[in-house]
């Protein structure tokens, strides 16, 4: 029987806070509560991803999850994966402005080169734009050559900058996975807000070894990608959970300051026929509630940072 | 390996001494939290991987630490709101790095029991003296902060020994004497409490602690909807509290800060909870409380009825 190292009871980080230097421990509830624009109680972070899963998919260090699952060439998962960016985020688009809700994009760098039309949409559209990595295969894992992780960096910053003509300020990680050093790239890259983290449910301080960066966590829990694909939850079931989560934090919100909801969605899921319904419905309901404060990120983050310190 | 842990005799669940809980109940309810740490970077253990991807692995990490930074406070207004006191299944390493959760929790008068040290650290491959090593720590720690005699133990991530409910027993009455390791929360074979064999002869019990209505088995295993675990855990108390009637129950729901607490999960645990402590006949209670009970009123009687059965029905096979 295999036995353990003599090291595998003795903790080196058992002490005050967490067992890594990146942020403080600190309680949602112990923080100053926040204040929103016009005395709105939730704000609600409507984020798109799209996203470019390649065809010859690498793998490196783990094949993505949405990513090809079959054989090569595995066209189904690569055209309904594709199916979002020609179809899909059309009815996105119309669902987005009858309600009237501000949406952030999170767009591969790769799909940005492949589709001017769709960037010229955007553009013209003038929401934020926040780079969710080159392209879905192109993970930022443990490991993983720093002097590869920087170029890879790059590439995708540069070429969604000169594309969309944003200054683009905030980051996704593919599949949100990072190396140790992603951090202090995004820095150095001129980065001020990601989203990997999603270990909170408000912005806050994260240290890297050439500055600060704020995380901003995006929630995993009702990202249309988990739920209905990985939970294998209906669309209708995906609704009932954003409707129950909006109560509950517009009933925190009332007692301990703002609150946001943040919904990940990707238009080779909701924008699907059957389930868009539920995608227009839940936007509906909260464009229309009189608490809800539609904002892009970079709006939230910048109200959230003008009342710390 | 052995084919059977010989840790309980057969006991077939008819015609078992009627246990009556305190006040007439006939469900004796308790919500076990478990408040875990789990490490970034946790040593490699030849037997299981912390985590699914090269470290750091965020996913789950963030997860987690949501459950003690966002996750832990909803869940106690909670259990404050209907009268519920937790008993916390503790990675006692908390204790040093998030001491206001724990103070939180003391001025609640929650139990505290042993979960291991972190929920990174399995006992798979531990010697017998690095598992009573570990064991003594986590009830140390505990009694140092928070000044219980740990009473009760879930292995770390599940993760057991052929030693484990020996090694907890032996170090709780070390520490302890009779109240120190009382009662052990691994095992799921039965809906009430069951004497233990342990190679000391100790006094010990299992006390019921569902896997089914586990918010972390519904929701990344049977990947249930919210509304569904709502309505599962009503069903499992409808049926408890009926059979309560006949002899006393034990329904536990074991939760996760990071999973119950959810503002899309939350609501639908709210439900069950307003409709258990609804009931009349329940009594809401604590891991240790219904141990000591238990052992105090009924384990004799069920030692006897066993010990009949056995001889009339010959032992296990």
């Amino acid at each position: 029987m295999a036995t353990l190292d003599k090291n595998y009871l003795s903790y080196s980080h058992r002490s005050y806070g967490m067992d890594h230097d990146r942020y403080e421990w600190s309680m949602l509830t112990d923080r100053k509560p926040i204040n929103w624009p016009n005395g709105k109680k939730v704000a609600l972070w409507v984020n798109v991803g799209l996203q470019f899963f390649p065809l010859n998919q690498k793998g490196i260090p783990f094949k993505v999850p949405g990513g090809m699952t079959k054989p090569y060439p595995d066209l189904r998962h690569y055209s309904l994966r594709d199916y979002g960016n020609r179809v899909g985020i059309y009815r996105f688009f119309k669902a987005l402005d009858t309600y009237n809700i501000t949406p952030t994009f999170a767009m591969n760098t790769r799909l940005a080169e492949r589709l001017p039309y769709l960037v010229g949409k955007l553009t013209e559209r003038g929401d934020e734009i926040l780079c969710h990595g080159y392209d879905m295969d192109k993970l930022h894992y443990g490991g993983q050559d720093i002097a590869e992780e920087n170029e890879l960096v790059k590439r995708a910053l540069d070429g969604l900058r000169k594309l969309t003509g944003q200054d683009i300020k905030g980051w996704i990680s593919p599949a949100k996975n990072e190396s140790k050093n992603t951090p202090d790239i995004l820095a150095t890259n001129g980065i001020e807000y990601f989203c990997d983290w999603a270990n909170d449910e408000m912005p806050y301080d994260f240290n890297t070894k050439t500055g600060k960066l704020t995380a901003m966590p995006l929630s995993s829990e009702l990202d249309d990608h988990f739920v209905i694909l990985n939970n294998l939850h209906s669309a209708k079931d995906w609704f009932n959970q954003v409707e129950d989560a909006f109560h509950f934090l517009l009933n925190e919100a009332n007692t301990e300051g703002g609150r946001i909801l943040s919904l990940n969605i990707h238009p080779w899921v909701l924008g699907q026929p059957h389930r868009i319904h539920y995608l227009e419905k839940i936007l509906e309901f909260l464009g229309n509630h009189p608490d809800v404060w539609p904002a892009s990120s970079s709006n939230i983050l910048s109200t959230w940072k003008s009342q710390q310190g | 390996m052995k084919e059977d842990p010989k840790y309980y005799d057969y006991w077939p669940y008819e015609n078992r001494p009627k246990i009556e809980w305190p006040n007439g109940a006939k469900v004796a309810f308790w919500v076990a939290p478990n408040i875990e740490f789990y490490e970034l970077n946790p040593p490699n253990n030849p037997f299981r991987t912390p985590w699914p991807q090269p470290n750091p692995a965020l996913p789950g990490y963030t997860s987690r630490d949501w459950g003690n930074r966002v996750g832990h406070i909803r869940q106690m207004k909670l259990l404050d709101k209907y009268g519920i006191r937790g008993s916390i299944s503790l990675s006692t390493a908390l204790c040093d790095h998030h001491p206001e959760i724990i103070k939180l929790c003391k001025e609640r008068d929650w139990e505290f029991f042993s979960h291991g040290i972190y929920n990174t650290r399995y006992t798979y491959g531990m010697t017998e003296a690095q598992e009573r090593e570990m064991i003594q720590d986590s009830m140390e720690t505990i009694y140092k902060h928070t000044g219980q005699k740990c009473a009760g133990y879930l292995a770390p991530a599940l993760s057991h020994s052929e030693n484990t409910l020996d090694l907890f027993a032996e170090v709780g009455s070390e520490l302890f004497g009779d109240e120190g390791g009382i009662y052990s929360c691994d095992l799921f074979h039965d809906d009430q409490p069951t004497p233990i064999n342990l190679r000391s002869g100790k006094r010990f019990v299992s006390i019921p602690y569902s896997l089914e209505m586990n918010d972390t088995i519904a929701y990344l295993v049977q990947k249930v909807t919210p509304r569904r675990y709502g309505q599962e855990l009503k069903e499992n108390f409808d049926r408890l509290y009926a059979e309560g009637e006949e002899s006393g129950t034990i329904m536990c729901i074991p939760t996760h800060n990071y999973q119950v607490s959810n503002a899309h999960r939350i609501k639908a645990y709210e439900e069950a909870l307003e409709y258990i402590t609804g009931h009349p006949d329940v009594w809401v209670t604590t891991g240790k409380e219904i141990a000591s009970y238990f052992l105090e009123h009924y384990y004799d009687k069920v030692i006897t009825d066993i010990t009949e059965k056995k001889a009339q029905y010959g032992n296990i096979g």
